[in-house]
């Protein structure tokens, strides 16, 4: 069985957030990569699949340009077998999805796992659209997923309760929390094996740009926190009314 | 570089190095990084979470944790792969130990476990020795500790009275003593014992494993920090050993166990880095979080100050020490292509760089303690209460101007070392020295435009300094001066601080040379500050030096001398110290 493993290359979850190009483009200096959180857990879920006997490839795969290889360099530390890097600076989730549904369509794979939500633009639409683009069915958000005879388990929290889902091959689905338990830390073995894995970079397919980012605007900083003493129940409900104007 | 000789340890006193012949941890290569992150990873997950139940000495919780670290390679990092290790080479592994630096008494315990537990065996140990216990030792199903310590024999290693005596049927030594303070001694599997064999002056080196007959353990000692790392006393009654198990000859004891030494030194310069960069994230996050007076205390000069200074101590012992990693990779490599066995060249390596070594030690050992004291300050009250991880990171701290030979023997290390070799003609030293015409000295140096230049000279100066004080004093004392250890203190300060001085200025230039000089400006202020502080603590080291032994004739000459070489470019440090506080406020954690 094949799978495709999304590899989001996304700021470390501390990096401090500065704009340049007049606020059009994110600034990367100084910033420091890693795989995206759920990517992580859903390539640790596939290698836990893999360790546990059956027999799974897993290509990790990312649209980036040269210094994404690093972060895909790790995925392969962690136990994917090969990887793949679409050459273009990916523009939005559009884009990114139709490049990865092409890789799809031209290898034998049997299902697509992505992250339920990007975690530098909070996007949380390629699995979608690779699924429209492919006409396969999508399960998204997945909190525990696994493989069975000829088709795939999932379990998806909903509001109030779980639902638990099957589906046929191919499918895509995106790893949400508890996709898996802890993320793989790749141990040294993994890390020197990853230096004679197969990282092929191919040409994206040509696409007209739907999008264009006009602005990023940061949030206004938070302002002070004021206290309103227990008696004075009337300035409380002012201020609400007034200042915070929800009520 | 290729044409040029390699640079011969302590001859940094006498010759500049170029930014093409260091290393600097910019430079690091992608699969570094990833180790790195490694590390960095499974002291978040698997240390700092358990870190009070480790200080709490939970039964079997700390030997497991070594065990997790052998899963993931970590035990085997500089283990050659014929021994199931990983074989990286020597800059990586001080990157791993700066890494796991962060991990308190689980430091400890590692850097004891892969560095004086293991290298015994791995550097000295014969093929049957090494095929026995490398690979255990490699993925943590062995643990290891060394026993070299007595009661009576601390700093004065070799005056241990643990007996080796040969049976009469010559299959077995029957050890007898007491040893203290071994570290992971409460589990460790196989140890590394000094003993004298017989009435030999010498010490010898013996693998003991812990289920031979005849060793007893005492229970764990309470102690001021690394409260969760194992210390315990070991006593060895007709202790039975196999004479396969003598390590090396008869007699090689000592010179293994100075050379072992060299390298937990150096290691130790690593394990403060990524210590440091723990607690000055302490340090900024409590500043950034704290208001007095209605403001957040990181907006207070007071507090930036101590903010910056933190910084730029500790990058600029991270400077030195990967300067020094380099130095010793370099020699390595030599050694091999001469012919050399690999182990044997990684021991020539080390002992070649052993001034380095011991500086640096001593440098790393007391910017830490400096960083985790303000630290604690930054936290007021709060770095006084247990609760607090600073307070944790102040006591741990404090061990390392012990172990590894205290401060005071690595500060006699540098300076008489580096004289010696002087003396003895490695690199011409004193040739140098005498080339200094003190009375043709102007009262300030003449500085250019050219920035670095100007540091350049400076250094050159701070070198000078220590070049004329002991030419006087090598004059003065002759055979004596190993006794004047005040004075060798001095000179130890002075020629530490020039080295640590010239690793910083030249990564600040190499970091301009790669990324530019705006993104250098922050880097810049660190050298001029640094530089700054050096200057002053040199003058100080001169002035007590000259006054206690130059003629008092020659004294104001000296003097004069003295002011000449550690006076620096002005600049507004002030300003520069708030900008680097500034930045590390901004990112809220050390980003450099
Ligand atoms: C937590 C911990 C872990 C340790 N782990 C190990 C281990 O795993 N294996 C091991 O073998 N040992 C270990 N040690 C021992 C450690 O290496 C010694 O404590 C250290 O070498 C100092 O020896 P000492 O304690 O006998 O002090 P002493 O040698 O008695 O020193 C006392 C003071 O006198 C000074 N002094 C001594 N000689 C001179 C001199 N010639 N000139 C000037 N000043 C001098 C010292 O600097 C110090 O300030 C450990 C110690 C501790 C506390």
């Amino acid at each position: 069985m094949k799978a495709l493993i999304c590899i989001g290359h996304v700021p470390d979850t501390t990096s401090k957030i500065r704009f340049t190009d007049n606020d059009t483009k994110f600034d990367t200096t100084d910033i420091q990569y890693i795989i995206g959180p759920y990517e992580e857990l859903g390539l640790t879920r596939l290698l836990d699949i893999k360790d546990a006997g059956t027999d799974l490839h897993i290509t990790a795969i990312n649209v980036g340009l040269k210094e994404t290889e690093a972060t895909l360099r790790k995925a392969l530390a962690m136990g994917a077998d090969e990887a793949v890097r679409i050459d273009i600076d990916p523009t939005d989730a559009f884009f990114v999805a139709k490049q990865i549904a092409e890789v799809f369509k031209n290898g034998e794979y049997d299902f697509i796992v992505t992250g339920k939500e990007s975690i530098d633009y909070n996007g949380g639409q390629v699995d979608g659209m690779i699924a429209e683009f492919l006409n396969i069915p999508s399960v998204t958000g997945a909190t525990k997923f696994d493989l069975l005879e000829g088709k795939a388990g999932f379990e998806r929290e909903i509001d109030g309760g779980k639902e638990v889902v099957e589906s046929v091959f191919p499918f895509v689905t995106s790893a949400g929390k508890d996709f898996a338990k802890e993320p793989r830390i790749p141990g040294m073995r993994g890390i020197m094996a990853a230096r004679r894995k197969k990282l092929e970079v191919i040409t994206p397919v040509e696409q007209n740009l739907k999008t264009e980012v006009s602005k990023h605007y940061l949030p206004a900083a938070k302002p002070a926190c004021k206290m309103v003493s227990p008696d004075n129940v009337e300035e409380l409900v002012r201020l609400l009314h007034e200042e915070a104007k929800i009520i | 570089m290729k044409n040029k000789e390699a640079i011969k340890g302590g001859e940094f006193i006498i010759r500049d190095s170029e930014i093409d012949e260091i290393f600097i941890p910019e430079e690091f290569n992608e699969e570094q990084k990833l180790i790195a992150q490694t590390c960095q990873d499974f002291i978040d997950a698997e240390v700092i979470p358990n870190i009070n139940r480790i200080d709490a000495h939970e039964e079997g919780l700390l030997p497991s944790i070594l065990k997790k670290a052998g899963e993931y390679g970590l035990l085997g990092i500089s283990i050659p792969e014929e021994y199931e290790g990983f074989g990286q080479d020597f800059t990586t592994s001080m990157y791993v130990a700066d890494i796991l630096g962060a991990g308190y008494a689980f430091s400890v315990a590692y850097s004891a476990h892969t560095g004086i537990g293991t290298l015994p065996i791995m550097y000295y140990g014969n093929e049957e020795q090494k095929q026995k216990y490398l690979p255990k030792l490699a993925s943590g199903e062995l643990l290891g500790a060394y026993c070299l310590t007595e009661p009576n024999a601390g700093s004065d290693a070799n005056s241990g009275k643990t007996k080796a005596v040969l049976n009469e049927a010559g299959t077995h030594y029957i050890i007898n003593g007491q040893k203290m303070w071994i570290t992971n001694g409460g589990f460790a599997d196989v140890l590394t014992v000094f003993a004298k064999i017989d009435n030999d002056r010498a010490l010898s080196a013996f693998i003991i494993d812990r289920d031979f007959p005849g060793i007893t353990f005492n229970p764990e000692e309470n102690k001021m920090g690394i409260k969760g790392s194992s210390t315990v006393q070991i006593f060895f009654t007709d202790c039975e050993v196999p004479v396969e198990n003598l390590l090396g000859k008869p007699g090689d004891g000592f010179r293994i166990a100075l050379n072992i030494l060299n390298l937990g030194r150096i290691k130790l310069g690593a394990n403060v880095i990524g210590a440091s960069k723990a607690a000055i994230n302490l340090s900024v996050k409590y500043s950034n979080e704290r208001k007095q007076f209605k403001t957040f205390i990181s907006t207070f000069g007071a507090i930036k100050y101590k903010l910056a200074q933190q910084v730029i101590k500790a990058f600029a012992n991270e400077s030195a020490v990967y300067r020094i990693s380099q130095n010793i990779e370099d020699s390595v490599k030599k050694y091999i292509n001469d012919g050399v066995e690999k182990g044997k060249a990684n021991v020539e390596a080390q002992r070649e760089f052993a001034i380095e070594a011991a500086l640096i030690k001593v440098y790393g050992s007391e910017m830490l303690d400096y960083v985790v004291d303000e630290g604690v300050q930054i936290h007021g009250g709060m770095g006084y209460s247990a609760e607090t991880e600073i307070e944790k990171a102040y006591r741990d701290s404090r061990i390392n101007r012990i172990f590894e030979g205290t401060n005071e023997i690595n500060r006699m290390v540098t300076a008489d070392t580096l004289i010696k070799k002087g003396q003895r003609g490695v690199f011409p030293m004193f040739e140098e020295a005498q080339k200094i015409n003190i009375d043709s000295l102007g009262a300030a140096p003449t500085f250019t435009d050219d920035y670095f230049e100007n540091m350049k000279m400076t250094v050159k100066n701070f070198k000078s300094l220590f070049l004329i004080l002991t030419d006087c004093a090598t004059k003065t004392f002759a055979r004596k001066l190993p006794h004047e250890q005040e004075i060798l203190f001095n000179f130890a300060n002075i020629i530490t601080l020039s080295y640590v001085s010239e690793s910083i200025y030249l990564r600040v230039k190499k970091i301009e040379s790669i990324k530019g000089e705006k993104a250098s400006e922050i880097y810049r202020d660190m050298l001029d500050s640094f530089i700054f502080d050096s200057a002053n603590t040199l003058y100080n080291n001169g002035l007590e030096a000259i006054y206690s032994f130059v003629d008092t004739n020659d004294q104001q000459k000296y003097i004069n001398a003295l002011r000449h070489f550690t006076t620096v470019m002005p600049s507004n440090i002030k300003e520069g110290r708030r900008r680097i506080a500034d930045k590390l406020i901004e990112d809220n954690k050390y980003s450099f």
